[in-house]
């Protein structure tokens, strides 16, 4: 594979920038408000946050040859345990463990997506069931333990404590963004300065190739979902956070879709291999740009799909080979 | 394979163990007289939408205690705001041979085979809060809100609130469901009247409130957010998730722009106390009485109204604070 399999999703972000640019009055101008950086650039960035988070950890397990289809059912869990353990609404179902300060219950929440993702792991790992089936069964059943632990209410937090996260600036720019360059840092770190990321594209690559060599793919894949989990439930918090309340029906609806694309976008093979988190994150923001573009020029709605399908049929076209081989056979011919 | 058969199977279990706990009515309780009839219990089957905002949720709950109330023993589905699940659950009802088979359409289209196969199955069918864009022979009558009405309404107050003349930012519901197409359109037959009343911007919020809050966030950064001086959402999640991006971009909802919603839930009461949000048109949820009334009496074999109507009223800052106690949703 070429260097920089991203760079046709960067291009085309260029593109789609530019043409705000041009058509959009305003779109790129960024000012100060209150202290905080105020713009569309900016709210790009911040509202692709979950989607990217759970790019990067889908960036790995897709590299494994996997899939987790169970990352945003993930994030209700997440949502509710945080909004739930803080609020302690009569019918919450962890109502044993008391009211917990903002941070405890975060970190909890952020633990629950952990285990979530371990659950999954030691399905896929140790059971050897398919990445598919076994993330399924949780992308069903999550969404149906969220419901329970709220029993079926939107859990809202009062204060602004538990908005901070989502909602608050450092130096100017929304909290999720600096979270989201520092997961991205740590698992730019741990799969680049460590052998971590030679193992996970080996074993995805050609598993028993991998295994002969000694890779122990029971504990790769099973540290590559709990990561996987774990980057669902800082995305889960986040979410809650921003809208200071726990919607365990919605929150993170269909996001694993969004996130599997963004990896695609990004230049990943989903029949695993090498892998690009600079691409995953890349096509979570190339796919946010679209949405937030559509949004800001009051494009009608039954359209937004359907542009957003055309931006990722565009990528993956420029990225088949095969195509660019028609393409130059047609201009010779 | 056969470990992942087993577990597909366990998965099936896990989640028919989660509708079957909440299908479950603990009967009595010594709240209310019991129907007084003998032997079988009465069963229906309720196809719900979801659980996508606060007023379903109250909703649902209205149904379920009714039910216990009654000694109804109720089949619950949760569709997650999916027709194909909605489907799923009728047919599993016909299947089943319930009584009755409540349902509230999740969009207006494609419900005419499955309630053909519970008609043909001799099984009478509740239409409930949204009505199904098919013959009316499919089902035996309509219980709910008038949601032209209640566009109409809203469009009524703002169009007081601001003397006739606005530029409005429209948030509409779930593309294709009758509440949204049917608010639209209220909205817009009294806007007709007032022509300084314009709708420059609508979009889709899904009626959820992360939504709602994107789209408004998009919204105040476009060149024809600077003008907008209202906002109509089809349900307040999308108005309380509007107001945060407004409260973000340095706005004063409720003041800098006027916001009106429908639904009346709780939060939007709180908002409305604290002046962020300026009307909500009431859309009762408690539907559990009247969806019951008429179930008995279709089970009974007695004549019930092709339509049954919930009437609507609304609140604005003026009224809020002293109905904010009486709110349980």
């Amino acid at each position: 594979m070429k260097a920089y399999p991203w760079r046709y999703s960067l291009a085309l972000l260029g593109l789609v920038l530019l043409f705000n640019a041009i058509f959009t009055p305003g779109f790129l101008a960024i000012e100060i408000r209150d202290g905080r950086l105020f713009g569309s650039l900016i709210d790009i960035f911040n509202r692709a946050t979950p989607a990217a988070l759970l790019a990067l950890g889908m960036a790995l397990v897709i590299a494994t040859a996997g899939v987790d289809l169970s990352v945003g059912a993930i994030m209700a869990i997440s949502g509710a345990v945080a909004a739930g353990l803080v609020v302690q609404p009569p019918d919450f179902l962890l109502h044993g463990m008391g009211v917990q300060p903002v941070a405890v219950a975060m970190s909890l929440a952020v633990l629950a997506g952990a285990v979530c993702g371990l659950f999954n792991g030691v399905l896929i790992g140790f059971f050897r069931i398919q990445p598919v089936v076994a993330t399924l069964l949780l992308m069903i059943a999550g969404r149906g333990v969220a419901q329970l632990l709220t029993n079926g209410q939107i859990i809202t937090v009062p204060g602004d404590d538990f908005a901070a996260l989502a909602i608050g600036t450092t130096l100017g720019l929304p909290n999720p963004i600096w979270i989201l360059a520092a997961m991205a840092l740590f698992f730019g770190a741990l799969t680049r300065l460590t052998a971590f990321g030679l193992f996970v594209e080996a074993s995805g690559d050609n598993p028993t190739a991998a295994h002969y060599v000694g890779i122990n793919g029971k504990s790769l894949r099973l540290a590559v979902y709990t990561l996987s989990g774990l980057c669902a439930g800082v995305a889960g918090i986040i979410a809650a956070s921003n809208i200071k309340a726990a919607d365990a029906n919605n929150a993170g609806l269909y996001l694993e879709l969004d996130a599997i694309l963004a990896v695609a976008v990004g230049g990943t093979a989903m029949t695993g291999g090498k892998f690009s988190l600079v691409g995953a994150l890349i096509g979570a923001v190339l796919m946010q740009a679209v949405t937030t573009t559509i949004l800001t020029r009051g494009i009608g709605t039954e359209v937004t799909l359907i542009i957003k399908a055309l931006v990722v049929v565009a990528v993956c076209l420029l990225q088949s080979p095969s195509f660019h081989e028609t393409l130059r056979r047609r201009r010779t011919a | 394979m056969k470990r992942a058969l087993w577990l597909s199977l366990f998965a099936f279990v896990v989640i028919g163990c989660n509708s079957g706990d909440t299908a479950k009515a603990p009967e009595g309780g010594g709240a209310a007289p019991a129907k007084p009839e003998a032997g079988k219990k009465l069963v229906v089957g309720f196809s719900q939408i979801g659980a996508e905002s606060d007023w379903r949720t109250a909703n649902t709950e209205s149904i379920r205690s009714e039910a216990e109330k009654r000694g109804v023993d109720l089949k619950f589905a949760d569709a997650q705001q999916k027709a194909e699940n909605q489907i799923k659950a009728i047919k599993s009802f016909i299947a089943q041979g319930v009584d009755v088979i409540a349902f509230a359409p999740v969009v207006e289209t494609g419900w005419e085979p499955v309630l053909r196969e519970a008609k043909d199955a001799g099984i009478p069918v509740i239409v409930s809060d949204r009505r199904p864009d098919v013959p009316e022979d499919l089902y035996v009558t309509f219980i709910g809100a008038d949601f032209v009405k209640e566009g109409e309404m809203a469009a009524e107050w703002l169009a007081k609130k601001m003397d006739g003349k606005a530029k409005i930012a429209e948030l509409t519901g779930t593309t294709g469901s009758a509440p949204a197409n049917d608010r639209a359109k209220g909205f817009r037959n009294v806007l007709a009247n007032h022509p300084e009343m314009e709708i420059v911007f609508t979009q889709t919020g899904d009626f959820t409130r992360a939504k709602g809050k994107e789209v408004m966030e998009a919204l105040l950064k476009s060149p024809q957010g600077k003008d907008i001086k209202a906002v109509y959402a089809h349900n307040d999640d999308m108005a309380l998730g509007a107001i945060q991006a407004m409260e973000e971009a340095g706005i004063k909802p409720g003041k800098d722009i006027i916001i009106v919603s429908i639904d009346g839930v709780k939060a939007a009461f709180e908002a409305m106390v604290a002046g962020k949000l300026n009307c909500t048109v009431e859309c009762n949820p408690l539907l559990g009485p009247y969806l019951f009334d008429a179930i008995e009496k279709v089970a009974k074999g007695e004549e019930v109204p092709k339509r049954v109507v919930i009437e609507d009223k609304w609140y604005d800052e003026s009224t809020a604070a002293a109905e904010l106690p009486n709110r349980k949703y």
